[in-house]
């Protein structure tokens, strides 16, 4: 694990993910206008604010789904605004998505699988992989991390909603993350899948930081240190999880509007 | 425990695990069926004459590897090229060109083992380099850029005559002798085709389940999220292109020995369209899927004919019925024949025994 120790020694060198001046247009909208946000190493916020608030896009920029019309992004330190997604995430960036996006076709240890490698060497490789591949072991351990072992072998267009919901976020946390960003990871599940979901976030390793999109106040506030609120595509106000709670203006904004 | 420290965990692989992981990526092993027509294959010389050997079983062979090619794009990719033809054809000139033929004028006379692999690589070249172009395309569009290259290099052939010596094409191509053995004599060829047809088929099936394939399914199924772990899809999409050109390639060269002549009939439109047939018809879920398919296709090819004279009409219509048929597959059933075969099956089979096993498609 020594390559872990290296990246927490960079880790403590700035920012996790710095965004300067973000903005996103379609068109004629304006998704995101000057977005500025600077997140520690290791720090988890929650993103909130209404729908087309832009937290969304604010993902999509990050990962380069949509790279931005304008501004920076910088990833510890290195300018990656104009890399291709898997550029970002072959540096240790990962993304859930609000809808599953998984493979329906494969298995579930495929998709797991599929995670594993393409963050590691050999993703072109024609040979299968023996009983002792190193990649299948880290497999197995994420499947049962996230309580997906019994169902391991059924393809995912089989799965239940909520065990979609947990493989979304196996993927996500396949080889050796860095920063994550959550989109809406407890959409769709039950209350013990909820709390499932809150031990996962949990228990992360604490260099671990991520951004969690979430409209579940339970949830969102009790995995997070810090939050950031959003209003038509602006940062709207940031703050600690208990600040932006009783914020008057948050509560006229959001959580007093009829959300949830 | 930490998520992360996931290679410190190693359960010891049982043998039992290790015999279902082996069942799982060879179905065919376990399969009674699947011995009995390696079986019948591999004793065929005994069983049929020469014209059943080669006009009908290695002509099938070829066509299939052909059509292999394309069931690798399209039903682990998810992109139907058209011009896998035109890459067998293309693997066919090059023999014909740079090996000895009758055209004396134009062949270039190296042996087959030179010819041979100079035409396999320029044929992966040609077929990798139209899959650059194709990548940037998706659906219908992939479809007619595909279909472009090929009606483009047909009339192509058509009109040169420095290499490809125009519309009647090159003749006489010399098929391989060695070990004093007549490789083109029809036994030998026959079992030089089932080879080829042998390797080609357990390479699909195993780069199917390797990191490879998987990842080609990935991208298949979802490559905005193939994208989010990490694998560039173009590069894997292009190199899909480069797998199945060189095992387009291997038909062709096979076909060029076969006919021992090439000519731009042999690249015409329709014949590209042929090989969609053939896939689609035998099925684009499995690799035995276009060998089915060529084997519907010869048979129909050869022996419509006969039993629609018999009926009073035209010979040349069996194309009408093998439209009919693709038809009908389409209609009634998205994977080809081994769809509805597994359906069949399926029906058979006691809902004791359904429990669903992971097919990959």
């Amino acid at each position: 694990m020594d390559s872990v120790a290296q990246r927490l020694s960079v880790v403590g060198a700035g920012a996790a993910l710095e965004l300067r001046g973000v903005t996103r247009l379609f068109g004629a909208l304006a998704a995101l206008t000057d977005v500025t946000i600077t997140v520690r190493p290791g720090e988890r916020r929650a993103v909130l604010g209404s729908n087309g608030a832009g937290k969304t896009t604010l993902f999509n920029c990050i990962t380069g789904d949509f790279p931005p019309s304008s501004g920076t992004i910088r990833f510890f330190g290195e300018d990656i605004t104009q890399f291709p997604p898997y550029e970002r995430i072959r540096r240790g960036l990962r993304r859930t998505y609000q809808i599953s996006a998984l493979f329906p076709g494969l298995t579930v240890q495929d998709n797991v699988y599929l995670a594993c490698r393409g963050v590691s060497r050999g993703r072109f490789s024609l040979l299968r992989p023996g009983q002792n591949d190193a990649l299948m072991h880290a497999t197995e351990t994420l499947v049962q991390a996230v309580h997906l072992a019994g169902v391991k072998d059924q393809r995912v267009a089989e799965l239940a909603h909520g065990q979609q919901r947990q493989l979304e976020i196996a993927l996500a946390l396949a080889g050796a993350p860095r920063f994550i960003l959550f989109d809406e990871p407890a959409a769709g599940l039950s209350p013990t899948e909820r709390r499932e979901l809150i031990e996962i976030l949990t228990s992360l390793p604490a260099h671990i930081g991520y951004i969690i999109i979430e409209h579940d106040m339970d949830v969102a506030l009790r995995v997070v240190e810090s939050v950031t609120m959003m209003h038509n595509g602006r940062i709207f106000k940031e703050g600690l999880p208990r600040e932006i709670e009783s914020d008057p203006e948050v509560q006229q904004l959001y959580l007093g509007g009829g959300h949830e | 425990m930490s998520l992360l420290q996931s290679t410190q965990l190693r359960p010891d692989p049982s043998a039992n695990a290790t015999r279902r992981a082996l069942i799982r990526a060879w179905p065919e092993f376990q399969n009674p069926a699947a011995w009995l027509v390696a079986l019948i294959l591999v004793i065929m010389p005994l069983i049929a004459n020469g014209f059943f050997l080669i006009e009908i079983f290695a002509t099938t062979l070829i066509l299939g590897i052909i059509a292999l090619s394309l069931m690798f794009l399209a039903g682990y990719g998810g992109m139907v090229s058209l011009m896998q033809l035109t890459i067998a054809g293309f693997a066919g000139y090059m023999v014909a060109v740079f090996g000895v033929s009758g055209n004396a004028n134009i062949s270039l006379g190296w042996p087959w083992w030179l010819a041979t692999p100079m035409a396999l690589a320029l044929a992966t070249l040609f077929g990798t380099l139209g899959g650059a172009l194709a990548v940037r395309t998706e659906g219908i569009y992939t479809i007619m850029i595909t279909l472009a290259i090929g009606a483009a290099f047909y009339y192509f052939t058509n009109q040169n005559w420095a290499i490809f010596n125009g519309h009647t094409g090159i003749n006489t191509v010399a098929t391989p002798h060695f070990w004093g053995v007549d490789w083109r004599s029809d036994i030998a060829f026959y079992y030089v085709t089932l080879g080829v047809a042998a390797i080609c088929y357990f390479a699909v099936q195993y780069v199917s389940r390797a990191p490879f394939g998987l990842a080609l399914q990935g991208v298949r199924d979802n490559s905005r999220r193939m994208a989010a772990l990490g694998f560039n899809p173009n590069a894997h999409r292009i190199a899909a292109y480069a797998f199945a050109a060189f095992i387009a390639a291997l038909g062709g060269v096979l076909q060029v020995w076969n006919y021992r002549q090439i000519s731009p009939g042999s690249v015409s439109v329709g014949a590209c369209i042929d090989v969609l047939i053939i896939a689609v018809v035998g099925g684009i879920t499995r690799p035995i899927g276009p060998f089915i398919g060529a084997l519907i296709f010869v048979l129909l090819r050869t022996f419509a004919l006969d039993v629609l004279i018999k009926f009073g009409l035209d010979g040349n219509r069996f194309r009408l019925l093998i439209g009919l048929g693709f038809l009908a597959i389409v209609f009634w059933s998205s994977d080809g024949v081994i769809g509805l075969w597994e359906r069949w099956r399926r029906r058979n089979v006691s809902p004791a025994q359904r429990s669903g096993g992971g097919r990959h498609g």
